[in-house]
Formats: structure tokens, sequence, C-alpha cells
């Protein structure tokens, strides 16, 4: 029921750890974190959700939000390493045709 | 007549208390033998709906209870998720739910983005009733049965 959010700069790129679950509670959290980084001119957003092992619609309204942010301001979101039902989540809502997603591939990297 | 377990739970109506409920629907799928696949199904499906009722309550400014009531069968789950404080008798809700059909009272789930979609892909039976309030009504079989039966044999003793 917790979740943490790190914030890393490498490069010109900003890497968002993200671990715990995603839900009403803990959104706000992540969408305070992530809408100022991805409202930046030019930004190279990257998430990595390696340690979410739950989300659900509110966390994909979150990042929506910071979808839309990223067309306003020509920066871009890319979301990696999901888990298996993470993903799912997406694949439902077909958000996985819509953002820069890249999940973590059974036997080997995509 | 068919017989069944109740658990009836009731939560506040805030954000805090979704993740509770899913540990405790976590719990009785996991009893009942559900896969690992599906009980996470049943958690983003109940999140979603005490989401909901959670929100409208915020929205109204109440301080609300949600109440949540677990029918446990031989082959299936069945949970209910109701916006108000008020206790409920499974039959009598049973007999006054329809489909689900566009209404403002359930607007919320849509605006709020892809929930009721997610209850109904990740659910095997989805039932709306707005009478007195939300009830969500929603059903999931268990799979395997006879490989779960052992498996809870084995375990239990």
């Amino acid at each position: 029921m917790e979740i943490s959010i790190n914030v890393k700069e490498e490069n010109e790129k900003v890497v968002i750890n993200v671990s715990g679950e995603i839900d009403v509670f803990t959104a706000p959290q992540l969408k305070e974190k992530i809408i100022p980084l991805v409202s930046a001119e030019n930004a190279e957003v990257i998430v990595d959700f390696k340690d979410v092992n739950y989300m659900d619609s509110t966390g994909l309204g979150v990042l929506i939000n910071a979808y839309k942010a990223t067309k306003v301001n020509n920066s871009h979101i890319k979301i990696i390493n999901l888990q298996d039902r993470v993903y799912r989540i997406f694949t439902i809502t077909g958000l996985d045709e819509v953002m820069d997603i890249n999940p973590v591939m059974r036997g080997g990297i995509k | 007549m068919e017989t069944f377990d109740f658990i009836e739970m009731k939560v506040p109506a805030k954000a805090e208390y979704v993740g509770v409920v899913r540990l405790s629907i976590s719990g009785i799928a996991n009893r009942m033998g559900f896969s690992y696949e599906d009980i996470e199904d049943l958690k983003v499906a109940v999140s979603e709906a005490i989401t909901n009722a959670v929100t409208h309550a915020y929205r109204e400014n109440e301080n609300g209870e949600i109440t949540l009531g677990f029918g446990v069968y031989e082959d299936r789950l069945e949970v209910m998720v109701a916006d108000h404080g008020g206790s409920f008798n499974l039959n009598e809700v049973k007999a006054d739910i329809g489909p689900y059909k566009d209404d403002s009272s359930i607007d919320n789930l849509r605006a709020g983005g892809f929930g009721l979609h997610l209850i109904n892909a990740l659910m095997d039976k989805v039932e709306i009733n707005n009478n007195s309030g939300v009830v969500v009504l929603m059903t999931k079989y268990r799979d395997g049965i006879e490989v779960a039966f052992d498996e809870d044999r084995v375990s239990t003793k």
C-alpha cells in the first residue's frame, strides 16, 4: 500500500524509479513527481516500473495526463520494465498502442 | 437452495483503505483456491469499484462508509461494493440489479478513466444497481476446481 518514487538525472534523461502499489491513495504522489518532469520542454523521461507490483486505472489516469503533457511540451515519456500483470492493464485498455511502453519480455529482451 | 458463506466488511470511504480491501479479497480468493492471475484480476476489479465509491464520497464531501459483501460459493466468488454504509441482503440486491447502462451516478467511473472497462474485462459478470447509492455486483468463477480442491486438502492437513 506504499509507494516510493526516486528521480535520477542521467545525461539528458530523467529516470523515475517507482516501486510499490499505484492506486487511488498513492497515485497523487506519482502525479506530483511526474507531471512537472514531463512538462519541461524537450524532456526525455523514462519511468521504470520494475518494482511496481500493482496498478489500476488511477495509475493509468496519471500516465495519461503525463502523456498529454508531453504532447504540449514536446517532451517524451517511456515506461519500461513492466511486470506481466501491470502490462495487462495497459493491453486491456489499449493504452499499450498509444504510449511508448516496453514490457519485460519472457525469455529475452524486446 | 445453493449454500454459500457470506463475509461483510465496512471501511471508511477513504483512499487509504482501498489497499486494505485488496488484502482482504486476496485472502478470501486465495482461500478459495483461485489462481494467482485470477486473484490479481479480483484485486484490480474490486479496487476499481471502491475507488469509484471513494471518489464519489470525496466529491460529495461525505464522511461515508463503503460496504462490501463477499459471497463465497463452491464455484465462484461474488463481490458486492456499495457506496453507502447500510447493510444489504445479498438476495434482495441481486433481485434488484440489472445490466450496466449509462447513468449519471456512475459517470465518475468512466470519467475517471478505465475503471468500469477494467471491471468488465477482469470479471465474468458485472451488474450495477443505483436505486439507492451505487451497488456493483461482480462475479468471478473459479477455474480448475478439482486441482484447487486437492491442493487445499493437502495444505490444510
